[in-house]
């Protein structure tokens, strides 16, 4: 393997990165949005608020990281999408402000009527924003990201059958990553009726997404034909494994096995994202870029590989320590800087 | 599209103004933290309480401030392919370098932001501090990266060009330790800190005048303005050393600073002044000799003047301007800073209190405001005066633009939506204040929700 495709691949193991932990994150948003009025779901955005609330910004940084990389290893397929996608990006880029900023505020505020307005700014974006990125994929895998420094339709290069499936099963897969992980949430801090709650939403949106990406492979066929060959050919063993660990994730979570679950949950997703590298190999925009073409001089691959592995040897851990910590329960009351209300149990609070 | 406009003056704008609020709230998230650690070691090492909430609030608010920073940050990495993706794709190999590292040290401050805020209630006391130490060092580290992005545009190294034009041979120290790195580093973790410490002193400042005197408010204001007037005078040093440089390195640069436009020795300093359309001075106190006499402790120093180089490679005169009155504001407010800085300075060592005047305390008021205007200044000066170059001898800023015509349409959503961003984090900062004063303790993001009534 080449720097170059040694590269690729770290690439896509950060956009993995981002795909489960920022796809949780932003379909925690989904099921905020459709969690009805301020009474009815108040439960459901508390649990919410409290599984994502330390980790949403850190899941974000992949984004970063995602960008950085590609702008750095891969300049020119990076100037390629961001001169044909200028509209879903830009899109993208103001619902991550609005997402963001939301989140934040809203915890803050003090009245209802702000919360929502807030709120809804970002449970809006967290639907907005997975679209846009979805639909930026199928543009790319179908084709219409011209390499070459000019810039493809910038209308049809994002809406049509392949954006709007892959728009359509980024929400999805997102909804669904999220209410298996709040379903486990739930369980674990002893939230018996959020448990039922989102185990159903955790299965229904498993079928939505099973579904879409039935269609979505006929769709393919007739818009994305290099990626289609490829995902029937080389990619169809991680097809297999991403249908097989959907169907067991169902059926675990049909018989509240949800920790199990969780875990083919996140390989079924993360096989997806792997089928489409595979398929895609070896180009980054099919079929005009390879990423060998693509690619950096062997100085800047070099320092992107340190700081891959520097992220390794220090993100890693840290993050690990953040979600112990999270899981963890509060200091013993009367210990110095230890308040006495914040020993709460969350999934009783947000009123 | 629609309304198809020339993009370049509207990329220009948007870069320039998501930058210019982007920067705003950077030095919070590098100084701030380092203030919140202050008063947090004191208060586990005294005991004191009044230190302790400093650090708990503190924290809570840069939570909030730390949220925008992010968001508005993502929006550059957007901006980046959105705006210059000619730039991005020819140079993306060696200029993208930095942000990788940057990525890293943001990665470490976020997740342990999360991990500090959270773990008020959940680490031991001496662990809560420790948690603390990776913020304030990823922020100065993440600084030192992105600057050197900066500085490479300014001094481009580190890479070759082959004959198609294509960036080869990139050595990635060559561009990290570019030559404006060291001197655009200090220069900018300096102001952080300047900065940093003023704003928040000037709510203490301003909180004091109204009456609140007690001691949790003269703690408050006395840790971040120590920070600011540790700053400030040394920023002069550093600013010192800064203009030097660039007197060295970037003489055309150097020429718009102090309004030269033929080359000569014994040039004046001038205060004010413009430059008319033909490059003459107009107007302004002009000091003789002085501006060769800083440069190069001699009078007979000689400092090129715009028109050593050919006009398509150098600001116009409008811009030269721009560059001069920004430098003039940077070293008046910078000055002034300092004086104020040295005043305090004084009387805390005679007295071991602030100064009495009701005037100090007036001055640290509006001090966060200045501070930020001198940095606003002084990224102006860097910025404008680098034009016309995108890449300083490398590439114009016309080569490097995006060329699609909607630009003016994101340029006013991006504004309309940062107006909305900016009035909704101080509405939301007050009302956290008020209910402080009011007895209560809100909540803050990343922190674990709280009983509410
Ligand atoms: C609070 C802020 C602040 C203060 C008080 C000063 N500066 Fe400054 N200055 C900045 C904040 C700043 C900055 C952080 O905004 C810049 C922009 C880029 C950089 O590296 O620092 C800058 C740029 C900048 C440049 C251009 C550097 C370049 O283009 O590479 C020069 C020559 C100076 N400064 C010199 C000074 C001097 C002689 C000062 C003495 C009073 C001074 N600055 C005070
Ligand atoms: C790492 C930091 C920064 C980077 C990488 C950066 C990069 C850029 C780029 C690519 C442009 C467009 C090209 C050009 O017009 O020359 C630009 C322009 C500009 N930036 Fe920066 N910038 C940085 C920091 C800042 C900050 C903090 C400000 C604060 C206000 C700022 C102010 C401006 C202005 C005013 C322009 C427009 C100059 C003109 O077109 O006349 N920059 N910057
Ligand atoms: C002028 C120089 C700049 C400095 C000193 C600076 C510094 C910082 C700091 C300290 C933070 C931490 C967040 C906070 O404190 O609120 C931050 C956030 C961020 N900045 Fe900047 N920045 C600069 C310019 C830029 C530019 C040009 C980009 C474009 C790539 C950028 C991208 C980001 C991103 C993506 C984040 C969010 C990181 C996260 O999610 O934690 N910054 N910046």
């Amino acid at each position: 393997m080449s720097g170059a495709e040694a590269m690729a691949v770290v690439l896509f193991g950060a956009v993995t990165a981002y795909a489960i932990f920022g796809g949780a994150d932003f379909g925690a948003g989904f099921w905020d949005l459709v969690a009805g009025g301020a009474e009815r779901g108040r439960r459901p955005r508390a649990l919410i608020e409290h599984a994502i609330g330390p980790v949403w910004e850190a899941n974000h940084v992949w984004l970063i990281f995602c960008l950085v990389v590609l702008w750095t290893a891969f300049a020119q397929t990076f100037a390629s999408i961001t001169l044909t996608m200028f509209v879903p990006l830009s899109i993208a880029a103001l619902g991550i402000v609005l997402r963001g900023s939301g989140f934040a505020f809203r915890k803050v505020v003090p009245t209802v009527a702000e919360q929502r307005v807030f709120g809804a700014a970002f449970a809006i974006s967290s639907v907005v924003v997975p679209y846009c990125f979805g639909a930026i994929v199928g543009g790319i895998v179908s084709g219409r990201v011209p390499a070459g420094g000019r810039a493809g339709d910038r209308v049809t290069s994002w809406i049509n059958g392949s954006s709007i499936v892959g728009g359509l099963l980024a929400v999805t897969v997102c909804a669904y990553l999220a209410a298996v992980f709040l379903t486990y949430d739930a369980q674990r801090t002893g939230a018996r009726d959020l448990v039922g709650y989102f185990r159903r939403r955790a299965i229904g949106a498993a079928i939505v997404a099973g579904a879409l990406a039935l269609i979505g492979y006929f769709v393919l066929a007739a818009d994305a034909k290099h990626l289609h060959e490829h995902l029937g050919g080389r990619g169809l063993p991680l097809v297999i494994l991403s249908t097989v660990c959907g169907l067991a994730a169902l059926v675990l979570l049909i018989r509240e096995s949800i920790r199990a679950a969780r875990a083919f949950a996140v390989v079924a997703v993360a096989a997806v994202v792997w089928g489409w590298g595979v398929a895609q190999w070896p180009y980054l925009l099919p079929t005009s870029m390879t990423i060998e073409r693509g690619a950096a001089p062997s100085g800047t691959l070099v320092a992107l590989f340190i700081v891959t592995g520097v992220a390794v040897l220090v993100i890693v851990p840290s993050l690990a320590l953040l979600y112990v910590l999270d899981q963890r329960n509060v200091l013993e009351p009367g210990q110095p800087g230890a308040p006495a209300d914040a020993r709460t149990p969350p999934t009783t609070t947000g009123n | 599209m629609i309304f198809a406009v020339d993009p370049l003056p509207w990329a220009r704008a948007q870069m320039a103004f998501t930058l210019g609020v982007h920067i705003i709230i950077v030095p919070l998230g590098v100084a701030w933290a380092f203030m919140i650690l202050v008063a947090e070691y004191k208060a586990n090492k005294h005991g004191d309480e009044d230190a302790r909430r400093l650090a708990r609030r503190w924290s809570k608010v840069l939570a909030v401030t730390f949220a925008v920073g992010a968001v508005t940050g993502t929006v550059l990495s957007f901006e980046f392919g959105l705006l210059w993706p000619r730039f991005m794709g020819k140079f993306g190999d060696a200029f993208g370098i930095p942000f990788a590292i940057e990525g890293l040290f943001f990665f470490v401050e976020a997740i342990f932001l999360a991990i500090y805020i959270y773990g008020w209630d959940r680490l031991s006391p001496r662990a809560h501090f420790w948690s603390g130490v990776p913020i304030v060092l990823s922020g100065i580290g993440g600084t030192a990266a992105v600057i050197s992005a900066n500085a490479w545009m300014n001094q481009p190294a580190g890479f070759k060009l082959n004959a198609a034009g294509k960036v080869v041979d990139v050595s990635p120290m060559g561009v990290i330790f570019n030559r404006a790195f060291p001197y655009e580093t200090a220069h900018m973790l300096v102001a952080a800190y300047l900065v940093g410490g003023f704003l928040v002193a000037s709510v203490y400042a301003v909180a004091m005048l109204r009456g609140r005197r007690d001691r949790y408010h003269r703690l408050g204001f006395l840790i971040a303005f120590s920070v600011a007037a540790v700053s400030a005078p040394l920023q002069i040093v550093v600013g010192d050393l800064t203009a030097r440089a660039v007197f060295r390195d970037d003489p055309v640069k150097f020429a718009a600073i102090e309004l030269v436009n033929k080359t000569g020795t014994n040039v004046p300093e001038i205060l004010g002044g413009y430059f008319d359309a033909d490059g003459n001075v107009r107007g302004g106190i002009k000091i003789p000799g002085a501006a060769s006499l800083m440069s190069g402790y001699s009078t007979d120093t000689e400092i090129k003047g715009l028109t050593s180089v050919p006009a398509r490679d150098r600001p116009t005169y409008a811009q030269a301007n721009i560059v001069h009155w920004a430098w003039d504001i940077m070293i008046g407010l910078g000055s002034a800073l300092a004086a104020l800085s040295v005043w305090f300075g004084f009387v805390w060592w005679r007295k071991r209190d602030l100064p009495k005047s009701p005037w100090f305390l007036r001055a640290a008021a509006i001090a966060g405001v200045a501070s930020v205007v001198a940095m606003e200044a002084g990224w102006i000066v860097t910025e404008v005066g680098r034009q016309p170059w995108i890449v300083r001898g490398f590439m114009r800023v016309e080569d490097g633009a995006t060329t699609d015509g909607n630009v003016w349409i994101t340029f006013v959503v991006v504004v309309a939506v940062y107006a909305a961003v900016a009035t909704a984090t101080i509405l939301v900062l007050r009302s956290m204040a008020r209910r402080w004063r009011a007895g209560e303790d809100p909540a803050g993001p990343y922190a674990p929700t709280p009983r509410s009534k």
